[in-house]
C-alpha cells in the first residue's frame, strides 16, 4: 500500500557547515505514514525544540531532509512531476505555528483566503468566491465583516490564528497539518474549532496531524500520538493508552506537568519526576533523557535506546521496557491505529526474537 | 492616603477607527494591581486584552487610539507623559512581553546585540566585561544557556526565542511587567520553569506582573487574582480560588466548563453562538445573545461590575437585587 504522504527515516542536521560551530540535530531517523484510505488524527507532542516544526517543514516540502526521503504518492517530493506537485499542494494543507509570521503585511486577509480559492479554480462566480470565504470564517467563530478588508495587524492574536485554520478548511484537503493551531485561543473556541478540524475528518475523511503541547487536547481529539523528545521518538501509540499511562520518563514528566484548572491541586513541573540520577556517559551513545531521568540505569549511559514494543499499540524508547522486543524506527507505524476499526487486516503483532 | 496600588487602570476606552466604523476594543475597564501581585487577564480571543496590554506601556497605535480613562503607576498618570518621558518609563519601570514578541526579534542580529540595543535605547547601556557578566547572568533566570546569546534567532526554537524575550522585559528590572501570552508557544514543562522564572524574579524585583493568556490551568497556577474580558469588557474579577470555585459571571462558568479534562474522552464542546461584533457590540450585556440565564433587562441595559461578594466583581443582571 503507499501512502498518501510517507517520511522514510528522514533525519535533519542544522547548523552542518564551515560557518557554524554547533550542529543540531533536529530530527533523528524518523518514519511515519499517512494513510490515503483511512483517515487519521496523529498527534505530535513533544517540548519546545523537539523537532515538531522541523517535522512540518519537512513534510511540506519546504527543507529538505540530510537524509531519509519524503514520498507523496510513493513518489519523492523533491522529483514531483509539475501535475503532481499541483496535487500535493492541495491535498496537504498546513495551518502553521505562527500567525505573525507567515502573514505578508501588505496583503489584506481577504488575500490569504482569496488566493487558493483562486489558484484551485474553487469558485466560479463571485458570490461563490464570496459565500465559500464566508462559510470557512464562521466555522472558526470570525464574522466576514469584521475580518475581510482588515490588514493582519488589524486582527488579534487568535483572529489571525482562526484565519490560517480557514484557509486550510476551505481546499478540503486530503490531510491538514495543524502546527499549534489553537495555542492562541480561548478554551471555548479552541473546543470549537477543533471540533470542527475533528468533524472534516470523520466526515470528509481528512486526515489530520495535530502539533501541540496541549496534551490535554491531544488527548481529546487524536487517536495515536508521537512524543519527540530532542528530534527522536519517546513514546508512540494509542493516545487511550499512552497519555493516561505514560510509559516513557519523559512522557511521565509531560503529563504530570499539565496545569489541572484547579488551583488547589499541585503543579510541580520538573520536580514531579524526582532528581535525575546523575550517571553520565563516557561515548556517543546514551539516551537522550539520561541527564533528566530518574530511572537512569548504567545501560542508559552506554546505549542508545530503541523503541520497545511493550504491548501491540505502544512502543517505548526506554530501557525500563528492554524486555519488550525491539520496534525497528521504520516500523512504527504498527502501533498505529489501535483506536480505529481496521477494515483490511492489519500486520498481525508478531514479536521478534 | 497612600495609594495601595502600583497600576491603576481606570474607565480605559480604547477603539480603533475602521472603514465600517469604531471597533470598540476595550470599553470602559478599570482594574487595579498591588506591588508585587500577579494578576491574570483572560477572556475571548478578540476580547481587547492585548490592546489592553499595549495601552498601559502607551504603545496603541493608530487607527487606534485611546479614547478616555486613566492608567497611573505609582501615582503617575502614564497617559499624560510627554513621548520622551513614556519612553523612560518604558522597560525601566513597566515592560512588555509582547503577543508573539518572539517573532519580532530581529532575524539578522545576534541575540546579544538585540539585548545590548535595548539596553542602550533605554539609557542602560553596558560595555565589555559588565555586559557579558549580565547577559549570562540574565540568559540563566530565564533557563537558557550563555551560547544562546551568540545565536540568530533563527536558530533557536519557539520556546527559546520567548524565553529571550522575557529575558529582555526583565532587564532593568522593572515594577510592572505585563505578559501577553508569555507562555502559548511552549510545553508545559518548559510553561512551568518560565512561570516559576518569571515568579521567581518578579518576587526577588518586588514587581507585579500582569500576565495574559488563554490557559486556565497555567493560570490557576501562576496568578493570584484572575480578570475575566468579554467583548472589550472586564466581566468579573475575583482571587483565584473563588474564581474557579465559585464563578459567577456565566461567560466565566461556561468557560470553565468548557475546559477538556484527562478523565476519559469526552466531546469538546465551546459555548453555543458566536462571539460577539466589536463594530456593532449587542445593547444591554454583551454576552446576553449567547447566555443561557438571559433576562429582558440583560438585552437593553448594561449591567454596573459590582463587589457581589468580598474581594470578588461580576457585571451580570443575575446579581443585581432590586
Ligand atoms: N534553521 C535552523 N537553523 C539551525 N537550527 C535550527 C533551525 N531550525 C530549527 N533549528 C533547531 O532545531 C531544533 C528543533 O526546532 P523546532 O523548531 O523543530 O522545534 P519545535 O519542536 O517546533 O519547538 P517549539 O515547540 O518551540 O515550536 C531546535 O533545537 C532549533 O534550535
Ligand atoms: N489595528 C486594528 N484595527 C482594527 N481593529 C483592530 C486593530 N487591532 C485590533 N483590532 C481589533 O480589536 C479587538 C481586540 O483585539 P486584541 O488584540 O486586543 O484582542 P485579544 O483579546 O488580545 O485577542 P487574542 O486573545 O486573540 O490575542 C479585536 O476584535 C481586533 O480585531
Ligand atoms: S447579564 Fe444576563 S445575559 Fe449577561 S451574563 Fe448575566 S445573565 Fe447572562
Ligand atoms: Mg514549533
Ligand atoms: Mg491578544
Amino acid at each position: 500500500m503507499t501512502g498518501l504522504l510517507e517520511a522514510r527515516n528522514i533525519s535533519k542536521v542544522f547548523g552542518a557547515g564551515l560557518v557554524h560551530k554547533t550542529q543540531t540535530i533536529a530530527l533523528r531517523d524518523f518514519t511515519f505514514s499517512i494513510s490515503g484510505e483511512t483517515p487519521s488524527v496523529t498527534a505530535i507532542v513533544g517540548e519546545s525544540g523537539s523537532g515538531k516544526t522541523t517535522l512540518v517543514r519537512l513534510l511540506l516540502g519546504l527543507i529538505a531532509p540530510t537524509s531519509g526521503e519524503i514520498l507523496y504518492r510513493g513518489q519523492d517530493l523533491r522529483h514531483l512531476p509539475a501535475q503532481q506537485r499541483r496535487a500535493y499542494l492541495r491535498d496537504v494543507q498546513a495551518i502553521f505555528q505562527d500567525p505573525f509570521e507567515v502573514f505578508n503585511p501588505f496583503y489584506k486577509v481577504d488575500h490569504v483566503l482569496e488566493s487558493p480559492i483562486r489558484n484551485f479554480g474553487l469558485a466560479r462566480t463571485r458570490q461563490q468566491r464570496r459565500d465559500l470565504m464566508a462559510e470557512a470564517l464562521s466555522t472558526v467563530g470570525l464574522q466576514p465583516a469584521e475580518t475581510l478588508g482588515r490588514y493582519p495587524h488589524q486582527l488579534s492574536g487568535g483572529q489571525r490564528q482562526r484565519i490560517m485554520v480557514a484557509r486550510a478548511l476551505l481546499l478540503r484537503p486530503r490531510l491538514i497539518i495543524a502546527d499549534e493551531p489553537v495555542s492562541m485561543v480561548d478554551a471555548s473556541l479552541r473546543a470549537t474549532i477543533l471540533n470542527s478540524l475533528l468533524k472534516l475528518n470523520q466526515e470528509f475523511g481528512i486526515s489530520l496531524v495535530y502539533i501541540t503541547h496541549d496534551l490535554t487536547t491531544a488527548y481529546q481529539i487524536s487517536e495515536d500520538i508521537i512524543v519527540l523528545y530532542r528530534g527522536a521518538v519517546a513514546e508512540a501509540g494509542d493516545v487511550q493508552l499512552v497519555v493516561p499511562q505514560p510509559e516513557h520518563p519523559y512522557t511521565k514528566l509531560l503529563v504530570g506537568s499539565i496545569p489541572l484548572a484547579d488551583p488547589d491541586a499541585p503543579w510541580q513541573g520538573e520536580r514531579a519526576l524526582g532528581a535525575p540520577t546523575g550517571l553520565a556517559p563516557n561515548g556517543d551513545s546514551y539516551c537522550a533523557f539520561h541527564d533528566r531521568c530518574p530511572y537512569a540505569m548504567p545501560v542508559c549511559v552506554e546505549q542508545t535506546p530503541s523503541l520497545f514494543r511493550t504491548a501491540p499499540h505502544r512502543a517505548s524508547a526506554c530501557f525500563l521496557h528492554g524486555d519488550a522486543p525491539i520496534l525497528p524506527n521504520d516500523r512504527i507505524d504498527e502501533v498505529f491505529g489501535g483506536g480505529r476499526p481496521a477494515p483490511d487486516a492489519a500486520t498481525p503483532f508478531v514479536a521478534e526474537s | 492616603m497612600s495609594e495601595p496600588n502600583v497600576l491603576r487602570v481606570e474607565g480605559l476606552r480604547v477603539h480603533y477607527q475602521t472603514p465600517a466604523g469604531p471597533v470598540k476594543a476595550v470599553d470602559g475597564v478599570s482594574f487595579a494591581v498591588r506591588p508585587g501581585e500577579r494578576f491574570g487577564l483572560v477572556g475571548e480571543s478578540g476580547s481587547g486584552k492585548s490592546t489592553i496590554a499595549l495601552s498601559l506601556l502607551r504603545m496603541i497605535k493608530p487607527p487606534g487610539r485611546v479614547e478616555d480613562g486613566s492608567v497611573t503607576l505609582d501615582g503617575v498618570e502614564l497617559l499624560e507623559l510627554t513621548d520622551e518621558e513614556m519612553r523612560r518609563v518604558r522597560l525601566a519601570r513597566i515592560s512588555l512581553v509582547a503577543q508573539g514578541a518572539m517573532n519580532s526579534l530581529n532575524p539578522v542580529k545576534r541575540i546579544r546585540e538585540q539585548i545590548a540595543l535595548g539596553l542602550r535605547e533605554h539609557g542602560a547601556a553596558r560595555e565589555g566585561r559588565a555586559f557579558d557578566t549580565f547577559l549570562t547572568e540574565l540568559l540563566e533566570r530565564v533557563g537558557l544557556r550563555r551560547g544562546v546569546g551568540d545565536m540568530f534567532p533563527h536558530e533557536l526554537s519557539g520556546g527559546m526565542k520567548q524565553r529571550v524575550c522575557i529575558a529582555m522585559a526583565i532587564s532593568l528590572e522593572p515594577q510592572v511587567i505585563v505578559a501577553d501570552e508569555p507562555t502559548s508557544a511552549l510545553d508545559v514543562v518548559v510553561q512551568w520553569q518560565v512561570i516559576d522564572t518569571l515568579r521567581r524574579v518578579q518576587s526577588e524585583l518586588g514587581a507585579a506582573v500582569i500576565q495574559i493568556g488563554h490557559d486556565m490551568g497555567l493560570m490557576a497556577h501562576s496568578v493570584e487574582r484572575i480578570g475575566v474580558m468579554y467583548a472589550g469588557k472586564l466581566v468579573e474579577s475575583a482571587a483565584v480560588r473563588d474564581l474557579f470555585r465559585a464563578p459567577l459571571h456565566p461567560y466565566t462558568q461556561l468557560l470553565i466548563a468548557s475546559l477538556p479534562s484527562l478523565d476519559g474522552k469526552e466531546r469538546l464542546q465551546g459555548i453555543a453562538g458566536s462571539p460577539p461584533s466589536l463594530l456593532n457590540p449587542p445593547a444591554g450585556c454583551p454576552f446576553h445573545p449567547r447566555c443561557p440565564f438571559v433576562m429582558d433587562v440583560c438585552r437593553t441595559t448594561m449591567p454596573p461590575p459590582r463587589e457581589h461578594r468580598p474581594g470578588h466583581f461580576a457585571a451580570c443582571h443575575l446579581y443585581e437585587t432590586s
